[in-house]
C-alpha cells in the first residue's frame, strides 16, 4: 500500500483492542443472546473477529453485513458511480440484540444510515454500537456503546485502520491529506 | 468512472459501464428476499413512463423498479394525452420539462426518438425500445440473466432465433453479448436474417445445423405480429415447424442442458410448445424478475442533470 502514513496502533495493539471491545460487550450481556453485525466494508471483517474472539464463550453468536449505500445521505457523488457491496444478514431481526460494528467512528451519519437500513430487515429489541476509534467530530446525537480508543483527529488528518482480511495487514495509521483517502471526499 | 445522464443504446457503453449496471444488479435482486421491498435512494425524485407504443410488461417493470428505489412515478399515457391531438414530440418535452421530472423512460415505434429527446431535456432518458434500433436495458437483463447460470460468459454460444431483422432486441441483446465476449448466431427465415450483420455472426438456416454448433443458449425472438406487413414466412404453423421449439427439439434440448430465454410475451405453439414453459432450464420467468433488478441499477446508476445542478 502506498504510504500508509504515521502508526498509532501496531498489528499487536489493534488485536489487544478487538479483545477488549468483544469482552466488553460480553459483560453488558453475561446472558442475553446478541447478534453483531457489521458496516461494508471494515465492520465486516472486524464483526467476524469479535464472534472469533468470543467463540469459547459464545459459540453460537451469528454476525452479518451491512451495505449503507442506498440508505446515505449526501448526494451520490457526480464523479464517481457507487458501487453497491451486499447485506447478508441470513436470519430474522425481529426481537434480537443487534451490535453495530464499525472500524472508525465519525459523524455518525454512516451509522445513522445504518440503522434506517437495519430496520427494513427487521425490528430488533435494541440496537448497539460497537467501533474501534471514534475520531470525534460527531454531526448526529450518536454515541458508541462500545469503543476501542479514542483520538480527536485534526484539520486535514484521517484515521485509516487496516485489516488484514481487507488489506494484507493489520494497524492504525494518521494520515495527513487534502481529501479522503478512503472516501476521495474534501476535508 | 462517471455517471451518465442517458441511456439509449448498448453499442456506446464500455464494458466498464456494463460491468459496473451488471454487479450492482444483484444485490438490488437480494432486495425481493427481504420484508420492506423498499430503499431511499431516489427518494423525491420523479420517474416519467412515456410510451408511444403500448406495453404493459416493460412499462410494468420500470415503474415497479422506480418504486422500489422510492422514486414518484407517473404514467404518460399516449392515447389520453395531447399527441393525439397534434403536439410534437418536442412540444411534449418542452411540457415535461416544465413539469421538473428527473427521468424520461420512453419507447416509440421510430428509431432515435429517445435520443431526440435527450438533447432537448435535463432529465435522464432511459430507451424503453425505439423502432428497430434499440432496447438497452433488455440487453442488459439478459447478459445478468445468462451470467446467473452460466457464470464466466466469455466464449459461451448464444443462438437468436426468429425474426431478427425487426427486432430491437435482437439487437441490443447480441450487441452486449459480443461486447461480453460470447459467441452469438442468427437462426430463422433467410429474410429476416439481416445481411449486413457482424462477420463473426453465424447464420443457420437449419435446426440441426443449431445443435451442430453446441449452443448454450437458445434465445427465442417473438414473432411480432402487429409488425409484419410484409409475409416473410408462409404461415405460422409451417414457422413453429422450422424455426420453433417443438416437442422433439425439446427431448434434444433437454438432454444438452441448453437454457431457453425469450423477452415475452410467448406465442404459444408458434416460438415454442406449451412444455417449453415448465422445462426446468427456461430462464422466461427469470428474465422477467431480473428486468426489475437491472432496471433499479440502471436507474440508480444514470444521473439526471436535475440533481447535478443542484449539488454545484
Amino acid at each position: 500500500m502506498d504510504n500508509p502514513g504515521q502508526q498509532l496502533l501496531s498489528a499487536r495493539e489493534v488485536d489487544t483492542k478487538i479483545h477488549r471491545l468483544a469482552w466488553q460487550i460480553l459483560e453488558d450481556h453475561p446472558r442475553d443472546p446478541f447478534v453483531l453485525i457489521g458496516i461494508h466494508k471494515r465492520g465486516v471483517p472486524l464483526a467476524r473477529r469479535l464472534a472469533k474472539v468470543l467463540e469459547s464463550e459464545r459459540p453460537d453468536v451469528r454476525t452479518g453485513s451491512l451495505d449503507i449505500t442506498l440508505y446515505r445521505d449526501d448526494p451520490a457523488s457526480v464523479e464517481i458511480a457507487s458501487v453497491l457491496g451486499t447485506s447478508d444478514i441470513p436470519f430474522n431481526l425481529n426481537g434480537l440484540l443487534v451490535v453495530l460494528v464499525d472500524d472508525v467512528l465519525y459523524t455518525g451519519r454512516t451509522i445513522r444510515a445504518a440503522i434506517d437500513a437495519l430496520i427494513d430487515f427487521g425490528r430488533p429489541s435494541k440496537i448497539e454500537l460497537a467501533c474501534l476509534v471514534d475520531r470525534g467530530h460527531r454531526e448526529l446525537p450518536i454515541q458508541p456503546d462500545y469503543c476501542g480508543m479514542t483520538r480527536v483527529t485534526g484539520p486535514g488528518e484521517y484515521l485509516r485502520l487496516l485489516l488484514r482480511e481487507e488489506d494484507g495487514q493489520d494497524g492504525l495509521f494518521l494520515v495527513k491529506s487534502k481529501s479522503d483517502p478512503v472516501t476521495g471526499t474534501s476535508a | 468512472m462517471k455517471p451518465r445522464k442517458d441511456l439509449l443504446d448498448i453499442e456506446s457503453l464500455t464494458n466498464e459501464e456494463i460491468d459496473h449496471v451488471l454487479a450492482n444488479s444483484k444485490p438490488f435482486k437480494d432486495l425481493i428476499r427481504r420484508s420492506v421491498k423498499k430503499v431511499p435512494p431516489l427518494r423525491g425524485r420523479h420517474v416519467l413512463t412515456l410510451f408511444y407504443e403500448p406495453s404493459t410488461r416493460t412499462r410494468s417493470s420500470f415503474e415497479i423498479a422506480a418504486k422500489r428505489l422510492s422514486a414518484d412515478v407517473t404514467n404518460f399515457t399516449v392515447s389520453t394525452s395531447s399527441v393525439v391531438k397534434g403536439e410534437t414530440i418536442i412540444d411534449t418535452i418542452d411540457t415535461l420539462q416544465a413539469m421538473q421530472v428527473d427521468y424520461i423512460i420512453v419507447r416509440h415505434s421510430s428509431s432515435g426518438v429517445p435520443n431526440l429527446i435527450a438533447r432537448h431535456s435535463d432529465a435522464s432518458i432511459i430507451n424503453a425500445g425505439d423502432g428497430n434500433h434499440a432496447h438497452p436495458t433488455q440487453g442488459l437483463l439478459d447478459a445478468f440473466t445468462m451470467k446467473e447460470v452460466c457464470g464466466d460468459l466469455a466464449g459461451r454460444r448464444v443462438v437468436i432465433v426468429g425474426d431478427v431483422l425487426h427486432s430491437r432486441v435482437a439487437r441490443s441483446t447480441s450487441t452486449i453479448l459480443r461486447k461480453l465476449g460470447l459467441q452469438v448466431a442468427f437462426f430463422g427465415p433467410g429474410p429476416l436474417i439481416p445481411d449486413n450483420r457482424h462477420a463473426d455472426i453465424r447464420g443457420f438456416s437449419t435446426f440441426e445445423e443449431v445443435f451442430d454448433w453446441k449452443p448454450d443458449v437458445i434465445y427465442l425472438l417473438r414473432i411480432q405480429m402487429e409488425r409484419q406487413r410484409d409475409q416473410f414466412f408462409p404461415s405460422l404453423h409451417e414457422y413453429h415447424r422450422i424455426y420453433g421449439v417443438t416437442k422433439e427439439r425439446l427431448r434434444t434440448i433437454r438432454e444438452r442442458g441448453i437454457y431457453i430465454m425469450h423477452p415475452g410475451p410467448v406465442n404459444r405453439g408458434v416460438e415454442l410448445v406449451d412444455d417449453v414453459m415448465t422445462y426446468e432450464k427456461t430462464l422466461i420467468n427469470q428474465q422477467v424478475e431480473n428486468g426489475i433488478a437491472t432496471r433499479m441499477a440502471v436507474l440508480h446508476w444514470l444521473q439526471p442533470r436535475t440533481t447535478v445542478r443542484e449539488m454545484d
